[in-house]
Formats: structure tokens, sequence, C-alpha cells
């Protein structure tokens, strides 16, 4: 059975049109605090999300609105949360890192690599209580050098626990680079502790389907956890306003203020040889420069625009759906942006 | 007079010591972008980004500080020791009375804490009567630029295990980072004399352990840390039009705690508020109603604290973070009670 990719696309658009909404109120003011959007990684979100079922639960991370939204979540309950309404989803007191619908088994935590024994505990309880009922992790592949969650490979391995760990795989672990942080491989790391181990494109939603299909059948009929890593690329960086993206986008405006200090003090008396200074430099500049080859211009790594292109042939369903997405998002924006918060 | 922001005068300090003293190293996460002034003058070797694996790299800070390194050992946020603890609870701790007082972990362990920027209850707690619970771990939270690179000196330079809590709401560059980066569209209630400030042109260490009569009182003695020093100030600015005298004392240190001060600074007043940005139950507000009883002081008391999670709302922040209306009311409150 292939993936309907009308209604992965629809999942996706509808996150993403929600979270473009969410980013024009904070740069507005309206919400406070970091805010870490999920665009970019919703064919991961989608092409795992759309198999759940009643009775199965989600660990989420510091981005996990797309998840709760393509589960199901009222949007107009998730937007006045992040509003700080009194009447949101979860009464003001979680924002957007800590999110939590228990009708919906979803538990959201800002503490990076928390996914892991979150989802071991929620397929525990599955295993005992709802036999068939699974539990899905989502978390950064940064998260994978927390002790916690290897620990949570290990242990879902070893008892044999329906879990799905999706490693949403963006190369960054806030503002550093991964591979110089990281050992090994983390396909391989997982196949290590007895997880059942693939790689997927995490910019096409229908690979991202397919592969997740047999990991899921697999952990509902008892075959223990499975772990899916899938690369995709965070078109807002770490959060938004990230430092790196500014500097790429506004030089004008960020370099100054990060050059001057960063010249001083590399020419300041006392301290290391040259040598070190220039290595030290050499760190500094790698990232700015990996950042300005930006990989947010090219296309193929927006997943919503990929799955959008493999619709075109069907303009005109395309552009009524499309509408019908837009129409009900500006539903729920006008109906909560009318009562302005105080 | 030479001026700093407090953020950059915890750096210069710090690069002040790194300069003095080769043993001095620093790792943490996203090291190489949120420390690059130091990265490029003391090199990559002393100067390190870690991956995000704070049980680890908390607890290799303690065994190399065990054997000649003097680390200073960065956490994103307070709140994420929580990951990390085990390394300062049954270790940092424990080495010096462990090994009959001949072995010491001196790193220091720097961490922004603090709330009123709207990132809820994860990401905001302050934490520091929670570490200062554990016997043998020094606890330094200062107010202003000047005592944060003081203090930050005289921890490279004390022989055991120092927590450094650096307040976000005082740091313009965790602020920045995290709050109202790319926009100006958000407020926040930032203490200007916390800030920025006048510091010297050499950084000398301050003493560990000793508190600051920020402003003489008759009436009551506020007392606090942090950000809690700056609305307890502004507070008694707005109670001397009302003609109360209240004082306000800094501790500076959370632990050990300067009883001698706190002592004569009750004393005199016979009453004591304790605003303290940390969690009401357990704490440092009652740790300090301890210290003036055990000493027979005789005073009416009152706090003024965090009592529940941070909520995320703003509105709702602001109510449960200690603020100036909360001080004036409670102030006016133990006045009326005698």
């Amino acid at each position: 059975m292939p993936p309907d990719l009308w209604a992965l696309y629809a999942l996706m658009l509808e996150s993403r049109l929600f979270e473009e909404a969410v980013a024009s109120l904070w740069h507005d003011g309206l919400i406070s605090g970091e805010m870490h959007l999920g665009t970019g990684e919703e064919a991961i979100v989608a092409g795992v999300v759309a198999h759940l079922r009643e009775g199965d639960a989600m660990a989420l991370d510091h981005r996990g609105t797309a998840a709760l939204l393509m589960r199901g979540v009222d949007p107009a309950l998730i937007l006045r949360e992040l509003l700080g309404h009194p009447d949101g989803l979860c009464g003001g007191m979680g924002g957007h890192m800590h999110l939590f619908s228990k009708e919906h088994l979803a538990a959201s935590s800002g503490i990076v690599g928390a996914e892991g024994p979150a989802a071991v505990g929620f397929a525990l309880s599955a295993q005992v209580l709802r036999p068939g009922a699974i539990a899905v992790a989502f978390f950064g592949e940064g998260a994978m050098n927390q002790g916690m969650l290897m620990e949570s490979l290990n242990l879902a391995s070893a008892w044999n626990l329906p879990v799905v760990f999706v490693c949403k795989d963006d190369g960054w672990a806030i503002t550093t680079h991964s591979a110089r942080v990281t050992g090994g491989d983390l396909t391989d790391r997982a196949r290590g502790l007895g997880v059942q181990a693939a790689e997927v494109d995490g910019r096409d939603v229908s690979a991202v389907w397919e592969a997740c299909r047999p990991a899921i059948e697999r952990a509902r009929s008892g075959g223990g956890p499975a772990f899916l890593r899938a690369r995709c690329v965070h078109l807002e960086g770490h959060f938004l306003g990230f430092q790196l993206l500014r500097m790429v986008r506004e030089p004008l405006r960020e370099m100054p203020r990060i050059a001057v200090p960063l010249t001083g003090a590399f020419l300041h008396p006392g301290g290391a040889g040259l040598r070190e200074r220039l290595a030290g430099l050499r760190t500094v500049l790698e990232a700015v420069l990996a950042t300005l080859r930006d990989p947010r211009r090219d296309p193929a790594n927006d997943p919503v625009r990929r799955a959008r292109a493999a619709l075109h042939l069907e303009e005109a369903r395309l552009e009524e759906l499309e509408a019908q997405v837009k129409e009900a998002l500006n539903d729920v924006l006008a109906a909560t942006l009318v009562e302005a918060p105080a | 007079m030479k001026t700093m922001f407090f953020t950059q005068a915890i750096d210069d300090a710090l690069a002040q010591s790194m300069a003095d003293d080769p043993r001095v190293i620093l790792f943490g996460e996203d090291i190489p972008l949120m420390r690059r002034n130091l990265l490029v003058r003391f090199g990559p070797e002393r100067v390190r980004g870690t991956p995000i694996s704070e049980s680890t790299f908390l607890g290799a800070g303690v065994a190399a500080a065990m054997t000649g390194l003097r680390p200073v050992v960065e956490v994103y946020m307070v709140d994420f020791l929580g990951v990390a603890m085990d390394a300062l609870l049954n270790h940092a701790a424990k080495v010096k009375a462990f090994s009959g007082g001949k072995w010491t972990a001196p790193l220091v362990v720097r961490a922004p804490c603090g709330g009123g920027y709207g990132d809820g209850g994860q990401h905001e707690q302050s934490l520091w009567g929670w570490l200062a619970h554990i016997p043998e771990l020094t606890i330094l939270v200062p107010s202003t630029p000047a005592d944060a690179g003081g203090l930050m000196l005289a921890a490279l330079q004390h022989d055991g295990p120092v927590i450094f809590l650096e307040h976000k709401l005082l740091s313009e560059t965790w602020l920045e980072f995290l709050g109202s980066g790319a926009r100006r569209t958000v407020q926040f209630d930032v203490p200007a004399a916390g800030a920025k400030g006048a510091v010297p042109s050499k950084w000398r260490p301050l003493p560990i352990g000793k508190a600051i009569l920020r402003r003489a009182g008759d009436d009551v003695m506020i007392v606090s840390v942090g950000v809690g020093v700056h609305r307890a100030q502004a507070a008694a600015q707005t109670l001397e039009a009302e003609g109360i005298s209240a004082g306000v004392l800094d501790l500076r240190t959370v632990s050990p705690l300067d009883k001698p001060a706190i002592c004569e600074a009750v004393a005199h007043t016979g009453r004591l508020l304790v605003v303290d940005e940390d969690y009401e139950s357990f704490g440092l507000s009652g740790e300090l109603a301890a210290v003036v009883l055990e000493a027979g002081i005789s005073c009416s008391y009152a706090r003024v604290c965090t009592q529940t999670t941070l909520p995320y709302a703003r509105q709702l922040e602001d109510q449960s973070l200690p603020n100036q209306q909360r001080i004036c009311a409670s102030v006016r409150q133990l006045l009326q009670e005698q």
C-alpha cells in the first residue's frame, strides 16, 4: 500500500502555515521567550505520525508543535497556549517547549534527550496495558550524545519494548556542528545496542512513511524497538532569531558587533601563541562559513515544496486543498487574535 | 571610570585568569560561539565545545580538577544540572571528605539562571538553595558586573567546587541569545545597575562568603541575592517615600552564608524580609530564618519567593517572581504587625 501523499501533504502544509503564523506573532512580540520551530522537519513528523492510532504515545522535544498538530490537537488550543492565554492547551503554564496533551498521550520536554526515557516508559505502559500500542520518541541528533537517550535505546532493546526512536538529524546541536562532537556513526550506535535501525531521507515524506511502516508494525506485534534516522534541514536554524543565521542574513548589522570584540581578543597580549589563536579563529569561522553555505536556499531541502512538486500535475486539486488549509488556519487566527492578550 | 556589561565582566575576569594561569581551561555546550572571544585568544585546546552530554562533561570536569586543571565547566542553564547532578552531589562535593581532606576538586561550574523573559518552568529556575543544600559546594550569585568579575576570579582561586550562577536578566548576551535576538518588540524588566556598571581596571578576587550592605535602613532589613537585590532596592526607594526605612543586604554568596553580616543587619532593624527568586520552601529563605534564630536574635520575619513552577505566560510569570509590589506589600505588612 503506497502512502496517501495528499493526506501527508495536507498534514505538512497545516503545520507549516501554522508555524509561519507563529513566527510572525513571535516577531511581533506576542509570544515570549525562545521559539523552536519544526519547519523543515515536517516530512519526518508527518511520515511517522500518520501511522499512529488511538492508544499510541509520543515523547516530544522542544520542537513538538508539528507533531501535536498532526496528531490532531486543536490548533486553536496550541495557539492560545503560545500566546499565554489561561485557556490555552496547558493553561498558559507550558509554552511551546512544554506542550502536553493527556488525551493524545503526548508529552514534551525542553531537556535534550529526555524523550528517550519518556518513550521507554510510555512503551512499558503499552506493553502491559495496551498490547498493540506503541510509543514514538522524536529528538535531534544532538540528543544522541545524552547518556539517558543511549540508555533508553538499551533498555528498550533489553525489554523488547514497542518504541520507535526517531532521530531528526539536521547536523547541528544548537550552534555546534554535530560531527565535531560525535564519535562513530549514530545508526551503528543504535544497532550496537540491539535496536533495528534504518536511515531515510527526512525531506521526502513518502520515503519516511515507507521506512517507518515496517518499524511500527514490528513494534506493534512485539518485535521490539526500532531506530529511524532521518536527515533534514531546519529552515530557521535552532530557533527564531538564531545568531548564526542572523550573521548571514543581516551581515551589516550583525558582523561589526561580533567582529570588533573578536579582533580585539585575537590581538590581545597575553594568552596563546599565534598558531593556537589562528586555530581558534578557524573554529569560529567554520561555524559561520557552514551557515553561509546555507542549505535553506535549496528548495530540495524544503519537504513541503518537495511534496507539492510531486502533486503538481493535479493543480486544481492542489489549489483547492491549499485554500481549505489556509481558510481553516485563518479562522483559528481570527478567532484567537480578536481577543488580544492584555 | 571603566564600565562593563555583566557577562563581559565575567569573561574579562576569566581572560585575566587564563592569561595568568595555564591550568584554567573552559568547556561546555556551544562554547566556541558563546565564548568566541576567549577561543581566539587562548586557542581550541583551552576553550572547547562539548556534545550535549552534561553528565559526562561535568563529571569529567570534577576529575580533571582533581588532577591539576582548573576547569570552568559551563552548562546552558542551571536547570540542566538536573541531568548531571551526580557529578556535583556525589563526587565534587564528596572528594574532600572521602580523601580525609587530602584531595579536592577545584572546578567552577558556570550556569545561567533565573527568569523574567518567558521561557517557562524548565529554563528559568534559580536553584541556588537546592545546590547550597549540599555540603562542600560553594554557591556564588553576583548582582553587579564588578561583583561578577571579582567573584569569578575568587572562584578560580578557590580550593574546592564552586557553582557560579549568572542571572540571565543581567546578562546582555544570554538575554539577546534567548529572548530578544532579532526582534525589538519585547521588553524585559532589566535592572540597569546590575546589567552594566563600574569595574576595576584590574580584577582582584572578592572574598567568598562576604555580603555587602547595598542600602542602610532602620525599620526592616531586606536580604536577597541576584536580581532580587535590585528589586529590593527599587522597593526600598518606593517605601522611603512612605516614611519606611528599608535596608538591603546583598548576600553575593549563598553558601557559605555571611552569618555575622546577616545577624548584625537584622539585629539593628528587628525585622527581616527575605527576597528570594528561588523556591520558597526548604531553601535560602528558611535558612536565613534559622541563622537568625540560632544567633538568638528576636525579629519579625517574612519572605517573598517563588512558590510554584514558573508559568510560561508573561503576566503569570511576573506575578510569580519576586517583584517590587510584592516586596512593598510584605514590608508594609511586617511593619503593621508590631
